[in-house]
Order: C-alpha cells, then structure tokens, then sequence
C-alpha cells in the first residue's frame, strides 16, 4: 500500500483541492514554493537551526518509569509539550512563517481554534516581524481568554468569526474567505487540512516527531521502531509528524478520536466513525455530515479535537485500515489526564489525553509503545479545576 | 436544445440573470420568486442551494442559506419545486451550490435528476478546473447538465482557454478577486482588465458576476460581456422585504422604477 500523496494531492481516495477558481492562484504560488524548498537545503537548515535555538528540539523521549510498569508495558512519551509555547504546533509554523518570508509574505492570517495554533502563529509572526491575524470563533474566544490576550501581547489582532457556529470550523471558513479577498496574504493552516499543498507541507513540517522517535528509540533500545505509536486526532497534525516515518514500517499506528459525551450521544468529534466521506475546507476526506451533506457542528471537552473533518491521510489510513482509531469519551480523557498527572508528574493537555486513554483500550501488554504528548495542560487548567 | 443555449441564440445582449437561495425567505417561495422574475424580465435564474460552509459567498448569501436550511430546503425538495416551475415557465435554470451536499446526494443519481426535473446548468464553484479534468469530466459528460466554470481577473490566459473549451453554454466571469456581495463602483483598473477580458472574443457567452448590484454596474456587465449576474443585492432586496418587480425595475427600467 502506497501512502505517499499522488501528484494530483490524493492519499488513495482523499485530498484534492476542491477550491473556488478564486483561490487557485494563491494555492499555485503556494504548490510550487513548497517544492522548491522541499529540496532546498539552506531552507532546512535555517528550519532546523530555528527548531533547535527557538523551539527547543528535539523533545525528549521519556521511558515513563511507572506508566510502564501500571501497563506491563515499555512506554515511551515524545514530549511536543515541552516546546516553546507548549505544543507541537509550533513545529509547522516555523516551518510555514520561512516560507512566508521566502515568498516575500508580509502579511500572515490563520485560524485557531483553542488558540494554541493562534499562539503559534503569532509568535513566529512576532519572532519575523510579520503582521497577523488570527481568525478564531466568537464562542472560542469567550472560553479561550488566556490565549486570545497571549495572542494580543505577541501583537496579532484576534478577528472573532461570527459566521454559523462561531467555533473552528467558522473561523477556518472566515479564514478562506479573507484570503479570497486578499490573495496577497500567506495562510497558515495549522492542522493537515485544507486544499492539496496543504495536507502533505503541514505533515512534513511535523514530520521532524517521527524522525526524531526513530533515532531517540535506536539510541535507547537498538531498535528504530516501536512496536505502535498512539496520537490523538483533531485535524491530525501531530499524528501525522508521530506516524510519517512509521508509514512503511511494521508499526501499529493508533489514532484516538475524540467521542466527546460518546458516540451515540449527538455530543461527540468522532469523525472516523460518524463522518462520511465528503469534502470540507477544500479536500475531500471523512466528515461528520447530515443526510443532505450539511457539515454537524461536533462536540469535544478539548477545543483542538472539535473539528467536523479529519486530515485526509488519515482518512486513508483508516480506510486502508493502516491505522486503528479508538474513540474516547470526554471522561476517559479527564481519567487519563489524572492518571499521567498522578503517576508521571506531566499535566498534558486534554487533547494529548485522549492518546493515553487509549492504553486502557488496547492489548499492549510486553509491547513498546509510544505516545505522542502533543501538548501541556496549562491552558486547560479551568476545565481541570473542575474535576479537582 | 438547452434553453441557455436558446437564450443565448435568441438575445445575445444584456443578458440579466438573477441568483436567488431556494427556500428563502419561505420554505416554498423559490418558484414563486422565479415566476416574478421572470415577469418582471429576468432571462435566466441561478438557484442556490443552500450549504452550511459556502467558502466562496460573503455575509448575505450565508445568512440567507443559513435561513433556508432551518426552513427545511434540501435537494429532494428543491427538484420538486423545479418540476413546479416547469409546469409554467420555461426560463433557463442554473443550479448553484458546493460540492459537498451534490458528493452527498451521490453525483450521478444528482445529474439524472437535474436532466428530468429540467435543470439546464451547473456551477459548482468549488469543482475546480484540476479535479474536473481527472475525476469528475467523464461523469458530467454522461449527462446534458454542463457545469459553468468561473474564471477571475487573476486566471492565467492558457486556464481561460482550457475553461473556453471545456464550456458549453456560457462562462462565468467573476468580476474582482472578492467573495460576494461587494457594493462600490468599479476600479479604472478593473474596467481595463473588463476590456481585456472583452478582447479575447471568447467563443461561449460570458456573464459576469460578484459586485454587480445596481442599474449602473449591470450596464457596465451588458457593455464589456452578454450580460450580468446579480445575488446579494436581489437576496438583500428580499430580506428588506422590497417587491420583486421594484427592484427588477430599478435595474432594468429605471424609467418606470418608484424611486
């Protein structure tokens, strides 16, 4: 099984770039930069340079002593919490605001959803000296104040998306729209979303987990590869850095989605097993829809996995069944925060939670796992409190 | 013969076609709307099918598919008010919408029922050129529904080409790199590009679309291509509750329009 893109942007049966002619040529000045730089080796060289100085790579790959042991397992923790603004995210965004410069850009906009993404972006927009705009749900402004003022004091303006739902998916629709008012701009998607170049550049700046899992695991065991690796699902960014090495290779790739109240609660971000195929953002991927092809407003504990859609690789590697998606509910996500809490002394953020209430699920036992803890706790403090 | 094609044969000048979201401002008013169009001298109708996530369309076209979706529309429907049309009037119908509630209703049983309930053309705005060419040409093909393409006045000379080729009855030309519902007069910069555009003599008709909302940029649309498109304005004339035929007249026949 192939799971490379093909050159019409497709991972089997998704991707594409289902755009308004509007947007084809911001799209194609975008394509063709990305290859150019995809073999340019002073571009990866100032990416890496800046990962390492800036972000504070490589992360640690941390044997979790009493996790393990709890598991009867050899559990390793990449720790993408332990970047600079405490997330993976930042890894694409230094990745994307070089390319921005390197494209002449000035000016950047993204959209955000819990903000960490906004964050990021305005912090590398800070970092470079570039205006930006975060376009981010009116609701998620209101439950998200400590990183709309993050995003403030990095000098971006937030623009509340008013449109629909006033959550995410909205924020991404305003998004696209202002770049088909201002084609000038550079868009920076955070998730592995999004028309064809999208998906595969978003994938590739995050590839540097997987890379690093693999020379960190060789360092530490003789052995590249692990037996699986666990990665919540939003859009999937994270997943996809976690699991891109590991494609061609005899490692179980697990996705934990979010159930929200559970599956058959009309309360839930479970896209792989409620969505149907369909195209949002402009890919076609796996969706949560209505009968007549509405998009369904999802519902999550964490603001990163309340997306309706999910990054088309990974609709394809759940349809090729080369990966395996467990949903867990906003309590086995809030369980699973307590227990890595508790027993490691790590707050993760709720989205990464969800990937390590999936050992509660799975037959892992005697196997070397790791887990993608895409993201720190900080920001989800008040949703913590109240289970305290 | 596709009664675009008639159209056009029939008048190939000030062409005036109106978009319009079925189900709004009333679950049933989408042909009663058409027959005033079409009274009050509109030569062809562009009927929105309301979508939750419309990328391409600004505040106005969203808040009136967002309406139309709670009164209930959705694609079964909408054929049936189309039949309801034809039993009356035999204006031209463009069907507009995003690709995802059509992939949803599966694209093929969606052409056969655009074929019998007598749709005349598609436009799909986010079909692009690319994705119809290597997955979607060879279905279209099967069925006497062609899809209208846009092209905008950043699209490259070689693209408006291939658009030309693959258009059977008229192309849509958008008339600013702009989401809908754009008011203001347009640019020096936009009139020569107008010019330009004019200039390539085509082969199919063009109508042009996006920021024409009044008697003058209608005219300006009649004097560069065979005529206009008009949304927003219509669909913010019927949310302000303004009679069809008044605002019909005030582009149309100034003369008669009630000031």
């Amino acid at each position: 099984m192939n799971y490379n893109i093909d050159i019409n942007g497709y991972y089997g049966d998704f991707g594409g770039a289902f755009i308004p002619e509007l947007l084809h040529p911001p799209v194609e000045e975008l394509k063709k930069a990305f290859y150019e730089i995809k073999t340019d080796e002073g571009f990866k060289s100032n990416y890496l340079d800046l990962l390492k100085d800036y972000v504070g790579r490589p992360t640690p790959l941390y044997l979790a002593k009493r996790l393990s042991e709890k598991y009867k397992a050899t559990i390793y923790l990449k720790r993408e919490d332990l970047n600079h603004t405490g997330a993976h995210k930042i890894n694409n965004t230094i990745g994307q605001i070089l390319l921005a410069q390197k494209m002449g850009k000035t000016q950047i906009i993204a959209e955000t959803g819990a903000g960490q993404h906004g964050v990021a972006t305005a912090t590398v927009c800070a970092l470079m000296g570039l205006e930006c705009k975060v376009f981010m749900g009116e609701v998620d402004i209101e439950r998200q104040a400590p990183n709309v003022a993050r995003m403030k004091m990095l000098g971006a303006e937030v623009i509340p998306a008013k449109s629909g739902s006033k959550t995410l998916k909205d924020a991404t629709n305003e998004a696209i729209r202002y770049w088909i008012n201002n084609p000038e701009t550079y868009y920076i998607i955070g998730s592995v979303v999004g028309p064809h170049p999208y998906p595969e550049m978003v994938a590739y700046f995050q590839s540097i987990i997987s890379e690093e899992i693999k020379s960190q695991l060789l360092e530490k065991t003789g052995n590249e590869c692990p037996d699986a690796v666990i990665a919540c699902v939003g859009g999937g960014s994270n997943a996809a850095g976690a699991f891109y090495h590991f494609l061609d290779e005899e490692v179980e790739l697990i996705i934990a989605e979010a159930a929200g109240l559970g599956i058959d609660s009309g309360k839930s971000a479970a896209t792989s097993i409620l969505g149907t195929e369909g195209v949002i953002h402009g890919s076609k991927s796996l969706l949560m829809q209505t009968e007549g092809g509405q998009i369904v407003e999802p519902h999550s504990i964490s603001a990163g996995l309340d997306y309706p859609g999910i990054g088309p690789l990974h609709a394809h590697l759940i349809k090729t069944k080369r990966a395996k998606v467990f949903a867990i509910t906003d309590q086995e996500a809030i369980d699973a925060a307590f227990n890595l809490t508790k027993i490691e002394g790590i707050i993760p953020a709720l989205e990464s939670a969800h990937a390590f209430a999936v050992l509660d699920k799975m037959e892992i036992e005697k196997k070397t796992i790791v887990v993608n803890l895409s993201g720190r706790g900080d920001k989800d403090l008040a949703t913590y409190m109240k289970y305290l | 013969m596709n009664r675009i094609n008639q159209l056009f044969e029939e008048k190939e000048k000030n062409i005036c076609s109106i978009f319009l979201t079925a189900g709004y401002p009333n679950l049933n008013d989408t042909a009663k709307t058409v027959f005033e169009l079409e009274a009050d001298g509109v030569d062809m109708v562009e009927i929105g099918m309301p979508f939750s996530d419309p990328l391409a369309d600004g505040e106005t076209i969203q808040a009136s598919s967002l309406v139309a979706l709670k009164n209930g529309m959705n694609i079964d429907l909408l054929f049936q008010q189309i039949v309801n049309i034809r039993t009356n009037s035999q204006i031209p119908i463009v069907l507009m919408g995003y690709f995802n509630p059509v992939f949803n209703y599966g694209l093929e049983k969606f052409l056969q029922k655009c074929e019998r309930s007598g749709v005349d053309g598609l436009i799909i705005p986010d079909i692009s050129l690319e994705e119809y060419e290597v997955n979607f040409k060879v279905v279209f093909d099967k069925y006497k529904v062609p899809l209208t393409f846009l092209f905008t006045p950043k699209t490259a000379l070689e693209r408006i080409r291939k658009i030309e080729k693959y258009s059977s009855t008229f192309i849509y030309f958008v008339s600013s790199a702009s989401t809908t519902g754009k008011t203001g007069d347009f640019s020096e910069e936009q009139l020569s590009n107008f010019k330009e555009v004019q200039d390539l003599n085509l082969s199919v008709p063009v109508l042009m679309g996006f920021g024409i909302y009044n008697q003058s940029t209608f005219n300006t649309a009649c004097k560069f291509f065979n005529g206009g498109i008009i949304g927003s304005a219509f669909i913010r004339s019927q949310t302000g509750n303004v009679p069809v035929k008044r605002f019909m007249d005030e582009i149309l026949n100034p003369s008669k329009a009630v000031i």
